[in-house]
Order: structure tokens, then sequence, then C-alpha cells
């Protein structure tokens, strides 16, 4: 007997692409798991118990991972070798990080003003998290059309993503 | 499965029982036409204590006789084992101080418990029960039953669920599954209630709390989130009450009974009296009568209520836990099942209706439903109730060590199992030829505060300069929630050796060396008896391949195939003769699959002549 297939992908038999329909997905995740899951082949051979296993564990994770966008575009650009570079700050961000440090700084040595200026960074970060994942879907669909030039648009967009999750992490803490 | 299989034998039907193997009590159930029903002893007593008592002379005493002897015999009479199992020395010492019994010196990584004598693993003891429980269903059926189902609180580590199969194992039952019990309970109230839907079970027994959070989906059971307290139940409350009465004889009498395990036990008793008592009354006394003196206390339910709240408001935390973790909010909670005998206390269905705003479900038994879920679940085994599905998650999430002694992590909390992740490693200096691999249980991020679950050697690794070999690792959460670790060296493609050091809980040999003293002999054929029974099956389709050969359809057969079901015959008879019954059982399913094709013509054969026959009548 053949393993499974390892991909997520494979797995679920679908065309690699960004947009997916979640729901159908799921309506898939639901009828394969029916088919594969251990449960249903306890009394089996070895062999198909060890196939049930496998198939079931990857398309568990493949339905973890494919399921939320995120997760899926990290999966699609690290299974194309495209590397990240979370930690770098982004450029059109420079001058913006360096103000909200300055104000943190001032606000834990008790400044009201700048806790107030810190508050406000924080709204536009939150606000440039939510367009990010608005402009997520059009690079989606530009990639799955075959416009390579939309890659390295969705890496650095999910770069961005990560750095401002972060830093809005961070600043919580700080003001806490 | 091909109809072939079936036709022909391939798997004979054996019963699956369902086990739920509690701290307090024990039951067995299993599953027919009309549902999940329970499964009485020749008394007609469904419930097993899990109580196990070592007599001077003779066999163990296992239930209700046990029960007696906790009294008479507290030191040779083990109660809430299930606490102990998978657990070293280091982690119960809360419970130890409890304990009328001894624990021997080497207990680090596997309690070992003294009695008479002898030393007892809580595997050991668990398998007692478990062993009853398989004598009950023997008379009851009137045959003997070695599949199971058994459950385990859903926080349980792999440390504990290990156990719990060891502990099957132990009493010569083959575990086809572990179940989280809450999952159970909700298995057994699913069955005629709503087909979607969001359902949360909290589950407060005598040692143990859990809670699960399911959508229901047309069968499928899929769990969100699970939360608990390994260490949180009924038991906290009886020790509460049992402070309180020790202190008050000790000022009355002048005597401190806490040294005298049998008074102690007398004492217990006392007060889970009362606290049953609580559960309907608005006031119960606490009686004990010792050495001729007396001690009687009033306990009324406002005073019963304010001294239990801090260890009810205990299980709430893990509840909000885990709804946050399965994103739901309470008004998203469509019902909420009560599980596990201490949700009978009043105060307990309070604070969950409060929690989750909805009236909790109670219409099964609470003693009983862990039980008629488990049975449900071997129902699904066996293939008899194919509409249901369970996908249960895995509770603590699976992670390595890496540098520093922080933790990264592999597997997610409340990731739908079977779950897997793969690592490469490689070597650090020239001609290293092991790399050995911490793995860990836990959600904090430093490996001094998680569980440490097992390490993992990996062996015989090529001499190469640093950072060349790359070997992959795959971690792998079974559907028993289980871990399962395999390496690939990624060079030459050929499997890797790994040596298993689990941190916890018994090695493979250690359990196979128990197995082998265990005390009824009898069991010891356990494995010859599963030759024979294998070779019977072999025996039937032998025969029925045999038969086969003589129909038309072999004839259609290309010269290739015939050949091939030859070898496969030839092969199983070969097994046949040895005394693997594994082996033969793969033999079996090689033959199986050479004559699928047999099969199918047959199949058609047999349809087309039933084809032929309608249209004459028609
Ligand atoms: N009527 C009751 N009122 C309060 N507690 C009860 C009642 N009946 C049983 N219990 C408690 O329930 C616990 C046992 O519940 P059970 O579900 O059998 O536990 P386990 O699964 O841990 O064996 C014990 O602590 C017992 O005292
Ligand atoms: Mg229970």
């Amino acid at each position: 007997m053949e393993a499974p297939p390892s991909g997520y992908y494979e797995i679920f038999g679908i065309e690699k692409k960004l947009a997916l329909d979640v729901e159908g997905l799921q309506r898939r995740f639901y009828e394969r798991s029916r088919e594969w899951h251990p449960d249903r082949h306890a009394r089996a051979s070895a062999e198909q118990r060890e196939f049930a296993e496998q198939a079931t564990a990857t398309l568990n994770d493949a339905w973890r991972v494919l399921r939320d966008p995120v997760a899926r575009a990290e999966y699609f650009l690290t299974a194309a070798g495209v590397k990240t570079d979370a930690k770098k700050t982004p450029p059109d961000l420079l001058e913006e990080v360096f103000e909200l440090n300055m104000a943190l700084e001032e606000a834990r040595d008790g400044d009201t003003g700048a806790k107030s200026q810190v508050a406000a960074a924080l709204v536009r970060f939150t606000a440039m998290l939510e367009s990010l994942d608005a402009d997520r879907g059009a690079l989606f669909l530009r990639i799955d059309l075959g416009d390579a030039a939309a890659i390295p648009a969705l890496r650095a967009l999910l770069d961005k993503r990560k750095y401002l999750q972060n830093l809005v992490r961070d600043a919580r803490a700080t003001m806490e | 499965m091909s109809l072939f299989q079936i036709d022909f034998g391939g798997q004979k039907e054996h019963k699956v029982i369902g086990i739920d193997l509690g701290t307090t009590n024990s039951l067995a159930a299993f599953m027919d036409l009309t549902g999940p029903t329970v499964i009485p002893d020749p008394q007609g007593e469904v419930i097993v204590p899990s109580v196990v008592s070592i007599p001077e002379k003779g066999e163990p005493i296992v239930g209700h006789a046990a029960v007696e002897r906790l009294i008479t015999h507290p030191e040779r009479t083990i109660f809430s084992v299930k606490r102990l199992m998978g657990r070293g020395v280091g982690d119960v010492q809360d419970e130890l101080k409890l304990f009328p019994f001894h624990i021997a010196p080497d207990s680090d990584t596997v309690i070992h418990l003294e009695l008479g004598g002898k030393k007892f693993t809580p595997p050991a003891v668990s398998a007692l029960v478990l062993r009853q429980l398989k004598q009950n269903a023997k008379d009851f059926f009137g045959e003997p039953i070695e599949h199971a189902v058994i459950t385990v609180p859903a926080y349980f580590n792999d440390a504990q669920r290990q156990a719990t199969k060891d502990a099957g194992r132990i009493a010569g039952i083959q575990v086809m599954r572990l179940v989280n019990e809450p999952t159970a309970a909700a298995l057994a109230y699913g069955l005629d209630k709503r087909q979607n839907g969001v359902v949360a079970v909290y589950d407060l027994g005598g040692g143990t709390f859990d809670i699960s959070i399911l959508k229901l989906h047309d069968g499928i059971f899929e769990v969100l989130a699970t939360n608990g307290d390994t260490h949180l139940g009924g038991d906290d409350i009886d020790n509460l009450l049992m402070r309180i009465a020790l202190e008050d004889i000790a000022s009355e009498w002048g005597v401190d009974l806490s040294s005298d395990a049998g008074a102690v036990q007398r004492v217990r008793r006392a007060v889970i009296e009362a606290k049953h008592a609580l559960s309907t009354a608005m006031a119960a006394v606490i009686e004990v009568h010792h050495d001729g003196k007396s001690y009687r206390r009033e306990l009324p339910r406002e005073l019963f209520e304010k001294l239990i709240a801090p260890v009810i408001d205990r299980t709430l935390t893990p509840c909000r836990d885990c709804m946050k973790d399965a994103g739901v909010t309470p008004d998203e909670i469509d019902e909420v099942v009560l599980v596990g005998g201490s949700t009978r206390i009043p105060l307990v269905r309070q604070a969950v209706r409060n929690l989750f705003k909805a009236e909790p479900h109670t219409e099964l038994n609470p003693d009983e439903v862990v039980a008629l879920g488990a049975a449900v679940q071997a129902g699904i085994l066996s293939g008899h109730v194919p509409d249901k599905l369970l996908l249960d998650v895995t509770p603590l999430s699976l992670g390595i060590e890496t540098m520093g002694g922080i933790v990264s992590k592999l597997i997610h909390r409340n990731s739908t199992i079977p779950a897997s992740a793969a690592e490469t490693f490689t070597t650090a200096v020239d001609g290293q030829s092991n790399v050995l691999i911490h793995v860990v249980q836990g959600e904090r991020e430093m490996v001094r505060d998680c569980r440490s679950l097992a390490r993992f050697d990996l062996k015989g690794i090529d001499p190469l300069p640093a950072g060349m070999a790359k070997i992959q690792v795959k971690f792998l959460i079974d559907a028993n929630g289980i871990l399962n670790v395999s390496a690939k060296d990624l060079r030459t493609g050929k499997e890797q050796t790994i040596e298993v050091k689990p941190s916890y809980g018994l090695t493979d040999e250690q359990v196979e060396a128990i197995v082998l003293e265990s005390f009824e002999k009898a069991e010891e054929d356990f494995s010859e008896r599963q030759l024979r029974e294998v070779r019977v099956e072999a025996d039937r389709i032998l025969n029925a391949v045999d038969k086969a050969k003589g129909d038309d359809a072999y004839m259609d057969l290309s010269d290739e195939e015939r050949a091939g079901v030859d070898q496969a015959i030839a092969e199983l008879i070969l097994a046949y003769h040895g005394s693997d019954h594994n082996l033969i059982h793969n033999k079996m399913d090689g033959l199986n699959q050479a004559t699928l094709k047999l099969a199918e013509l047959m199949m058609n054969t047999a349809v087309q002549g039933l084809m032929k026959g309608t249209k004459i009548d028609a």
C-alpha cells in the first residue's frame, strides 16, 4: 500500500491555490475524516491501520493550517522556498516605531501625555493590521493567477503583519 | 474492505466492551442493537469500587469486598490509585500524606506501593480492577472478553495515558482505544439528542476534573477544546471535611487520630456519608464511633457550601480557558452535560448554571454515562455505529528542549488527533554518532516548568562533519493521545534507531515482566490463545479460498493472478506453522489482497444471476 501524500494540498486533493473556500474545505475535511479516521479501520490489517493513522494525521495538520489564511500563506511561501525576514523593521514604519518607543519610555516614567500618545499609536497600528488583512485577499488572487511579482509582496505583507503584531503585543504588555 | 473478506472470514468478530476506570468507581458497558447497556456482576451490581486489597494469603480482593477492608486492613488496601498513575513520587506528596500504604524508596519515575513485602506499581493495581471487570463481562456473556475501550480524564498527559494502557495489557486486555471521559459522555448523550450544536461537558469525579467543548455535526463529535485539573475532585472535599473532623476530635477527645490508619478511614467514611446526604438534605451529621468514644457534628448545607466553595471555584478557570480556546462564548453553548458523582452537589450545579447560562443535563446517571459512552465508541470501532465519529484533541502542547532550556512547541494543545510534526536534527561536532532529544508536555516557555515526557536517543548516525547529518524526526500523537516517534536519515532514507527513555512510567520490558508474573497464571497463555484463535481464522479463510478455486471465476483470472494466489496461500501456511500470531494475521491479509479480484468476479457473477432472476420474475 502506498503511503498517503504528505503535502497539505495533496492530502485534501485540491489545487495549490491561496484563495480557498474554507467552508468547502471543511466539508471535505469531514468527508475524508469519515473515510480515513483510525476509528473506521480498527479491525483492518496493520498496514491499513498505519495508512489510516498517517493519512488522518496529515489531514488534521493540513486542516489546521489551510483553514487559517495567514498560516496557509506561510505554508504556501515556505513550500515555494520564499524566506522570511520578520525581525527587520519594515522601512515605511521606521519613523512611527521610533516615536512609539520614545513614547513608551516616557510612559514608563509616568508621563501621562506619553501614555495617551501610546494609546493613539496602538489604535493606528491595529487599524494598519486590519488593512493588511484586507489587502491579503487581492494578493492571493494575483498569485493564484500566476502573477509572480505578487509573491514578494505577500512575503513583505506577512512580515509586516508579524512585526506589527509583536509590536502591539509588547506595547500592551508594557502599558499594563 | 472487500466483500470477499467479509464472506470468508478475514477478521473474526470479537466483542469490544467499554470501561470507565475511575478514581473511585469503575464499570463496564457494551453496545447492542438497543444501544449501550451496563454490565452487571453475577450479583447484579454494576459498580466495582476501584479498591484493591492484598491479603496475607490468597488472591487479591477487589471492589465492594475490598472497601470493607479499608477500615480493617488499611495498610493493605489501596484506593484512588488512579491519582498515582503515570506519576513519580515527587508529584504526589500531597496524596501520600493521606494514603495509609507505604511507598518503596525507588519510586522516582514509577511509584512502587509496598504491601506486605510485595511491590505493586499503579498500573498493576489498576489491572486488578480491570481484571474484575473482565471477569464480570465473561460471566455476563458466557465467553471471554479480551478487547476494550478504556476511558481516561481528558486532561491526562502522555505518561498517565500510557500507564492506563499498560494496566490494560497487564490485565490481558487489548486496549482498542483510550477515550477521553467527557467525550465519551457526550457520545452517550448524543445518541438521541440534537444533530448539530455546541455542547459543554463538565466532569467532576472523585479525583479529576475535566471540561470539554464539542461541536456536533451530523454524527461527527468534534472536540473544539479541553481543559481540566487531574488533581481536583470529590476527594478534595472529603479531605477538607476530614481535617475539620480530625481537629474537632483531637480537641474533644484529646487524641490525634491521624496516625491511626483504620480510624482515619472511619472518619473518611463518615464525612463522605455526610457529604452525600447534603446533596439532597439541608443538613447532615458527621458521626464517628471509635474505641468506645463518639463524635457527632451537625453540618448544615449552608456551612458546607461555604467550606467547599473554593474547591468548586477551582473548576471555573479551566472552564473559561476552555471556552476561550474553543472560540465560543457562554451564549453559543447550546447544551451542558454533567458527569461524575460530584456533580450531584447542588452548589456545583449552581456554579455550572451561572457560568454557562444554561440548565445542565442530568438525565443519564452520572455514574454510568462515561462507561456507556465508551461502549458507543467500542461500537464505532467494531463498525456497528457507522454514522458516528469522534474527533478528539490533545490536551497539552508537545515540545522539545532547545538551547537554554527553552521549549520549542511542535504540536499545540487542542490540536485534533492524530496530529503530527516533523523536525530535522543535525550534529554539532564532527563525527558525532548520536543526538539526544528531550520531549516535554505543557504550556510554559521553559523546560523546567513543563512535564518531561521522554528522552529519545537517535543512535548510530554515520560519522560526518558537524552539521552534515540530517535526521528527520516525526512526532505523531495517535488517536489515544499517546506520542509515537520515528526517525529517518534523510541522506540515506533509512529508518533511524531510537532508544526511548520515558521520564515517568514503565518501559515496555517492565510491563512485559509484570504481565509474565501476574496473578492468574492462566492468563499467561494469552498469546497462546491468540495464536489458537488466529489459526482458526486462517483455517476458515484457507478453506474458503480452496472452495473458491473450484468456481468458474477462478479460471477467469490470469496465470499471474493465480500464481499470486498460490504464493499467498503458501506464505500463509508457512506462517501458520510458526508461532507468531501477528505474522499469521499479516499473511491472511496478504491472501485477502491476492484474492480481491477473485472475490469481485464471484460477486459479479452472483449479482448478474440475481438481476437475471428479477427480470424473469417481472
Ligand atoms: N450524592 C453525592 N453527593 C456528593 N458527592 C457524591 C455523591 N455521590 C457520589 N459523590 C462523589 O463523587 C465522587 C465519585 O464520582 P465518580 O464519578 O464515580 O468518580 P471517578 O470517576 O473519579 O471514579 C466521589 O468523590 C463521591 O464522594
Ligand atoms: Mg469518572
